[in-house]
């Protein structure tokens, strides 16, 4: 199923995106990263029903020039503490370890695709920036995404994570 | 030869690698494409290629990690070069990222400061090779994190079996690295050999030995697929490079790079350069 979102995300919105579903994403979102997450609660925007970005962009001036997801696996200790600020939307590449149980019922993650970072920046535009003395990739971006996506919906608020499901069948499949 | 030339020639080059990929890269994830089965890979190969088109249209980086800056050079004998050739091209690496074609990447290892230009004690990483003739040959390999975290090396037993190693590591770990992936192997010598083995053999690529096919088909039955989702792509070529070890060794190293293969080469003359 394809779906248009709208961030902030309502509950009904996270509810109602199912593993494998495609999205397209409007509306403000905050990049973050390692340096970022040490101090999100410093951050001085409303991350309630927000969506969370793992990108570290490549930024000229106030353009958005390149700005693909980076790993989220380095991201997952901080999950409980996104969770917390109300974040709702993640978004980044890989899954994160364990995040299926904690997002349960409150958030979503989408996979938008590794390494296409030319695309995204052309759904980009830079709007504010939180932490700057953090550099470049490691600041925290407010940006207004245009329709961004294709993103896939890899753990839903439901219990599933499509990154385990596919990495258990592989080792199942190596035993045999 | 000059200096400036070899300065303005890393930065033209590495403007080449970040926004552009080899013909044969794309060719191999179209014809990925044909063959893929699952929908949610196919979508993902799909946004893979439209990127680049739209990277080399916009001339902007195809990532937006840069990555490290990595080079191979190739010296011709008959070169003359009265200059320092690591400051020549640290110098172009700088200018690239005040130009805003590089993320600023490269930080201390210890405390994470950031030197803002790309550049510091060992970075540019260059691969010196001597060769014969008149030119200076410098190859771009930008380098991202995601495919570097995600490489391995393992002091193996020699019972074990080198196969079943890479396969159980990679079906832990290359959903992180991007996939499609190329895999470098390198396998024997010492420690550091086989690491640089496998450095060589990814900057190698392709292969379309028995063994280099017989794995690269075995990556791809675990069914991983692009971005870890699912699929029949999960790597689009192996290579594999070896050194003769010692009895009780077998050292095993594994370096993923991940679908955006950037590279680019610049040859440098007494008449000044040219994008190959």
């Amino acid at each position: 199923m394809e779906h248009r979102v709208r961030a902030p995300l309502s509950e009904g919105d996270v509810y109602r995106l199912s593993a494998g579903d495609v999205v397209w994403l409007s509306g403000v979102i905050y990049t973050a990263r390692d340096k970022a997450h040490q101090r999100l609660s410093e951050v001085s925007f409303d991350l309630r029903g927000g969506v969370i970005y793992h990108c570290g962009p490549l930024i000229r001036d106030t353009t958005v020039v390149s700005a693909g997801p980076t790993s989220s696996v380095r991201l997952a200790r901080y999950l409980p503490h996104v969770l917390d600020l109300g974040v709702r939307c993640i978004i980044g590449k890989g899954g994160m370890p364990g995040a299926a149980e904690l997002i349960r019922g409150r958030a979503v993650y989408l996979a938008y695709p590794g390494g296409c970072g030319a695309a995204a920046a052309r759904s980009l535009r830079v709007r504010g920036v939180s932490l700057p003395e953090l550099g470049m990739a490691e600041a925290v971006w407010e940006l207004e995404a245009l329709n961004l996506g294709p993103m896939v919906v890899a753990i839903d608020s439901h219990g599933r994570d499509l990154y385990r499901e596919v990495r258990e069948s592989a080792k199942r499949h190596l035993k045999l | 030869m000059r200096r400036p030339d070899v300065v303005e020639a890393t930065e033209a080059v590495l403007r080449r690698a970040q926004t552009s990929l080899p013909g044969w890269v794309v060719r191999s994830i179209e014809s990925a494409l044909r063959r893929e089965r699952s929908e949610i890979a196919r979508y993902h190969l799909e946004a893979i290629l439209d990127n680049i088109r739209i990277a080399e249209a916009d001339a902007r980086p195809i990532c937006q990690d840069t990555g490290l800056p990595v080079f191979h050079v190739e010296i011709g004998d008959r070169c003359h070069i009265d200059f320092d050739l690591w400051e020549a091209i640290a110098e172009g690496v700088r200018m690239a990222t005040a130009k805003g074609m590089l993320r600023p990447n490269v930080v201390d290892p210890l405390n994470r400061s950031n030197t803002g230009d790309n550049t510091g004690p060992g970075m540019p990483c260059l691969i010196v090779d001597g060769v014969a003739g008149d030119a200076l040959r410098i190859t771009a390999f930008p380098k991202g994190a995601g495919s570097e975290n995600m490489s391995f090396l393992g002091m193996l037993n020699p019972a074990d079996d080198p196969l079943d190693y890479i396969l159980e590591n990679l079906a832990e770990r290359v959903s992180n690295a991007c996939p499609p992936v190329f895999v470098g192997v390198g396998i024997g010598g010492t420690f550091d050999q086989a690491a640089s083995l496998a450095k060589r053999a990814v900057m190698g690529i392709p292969g379309d030995s028995e063994e280099e096919l017989l794995l690269l088909k075995r990556i791809n039955d675990l069914g991983i697929g692009p971005m870890g989702l699912g699929g029949d792509t999960t790597a689009l070529g192996v290579k594999i490079e070896r050194a003769f070890c010692h009895t009780a060794s077998l050292p095993v190293a594994v370096n993923l790079q991940c679908w955006a293969n950037r590279r680019a080469t610049v040859i440098v003359t007494e008449d000044g350069w040219s994008i190959e």
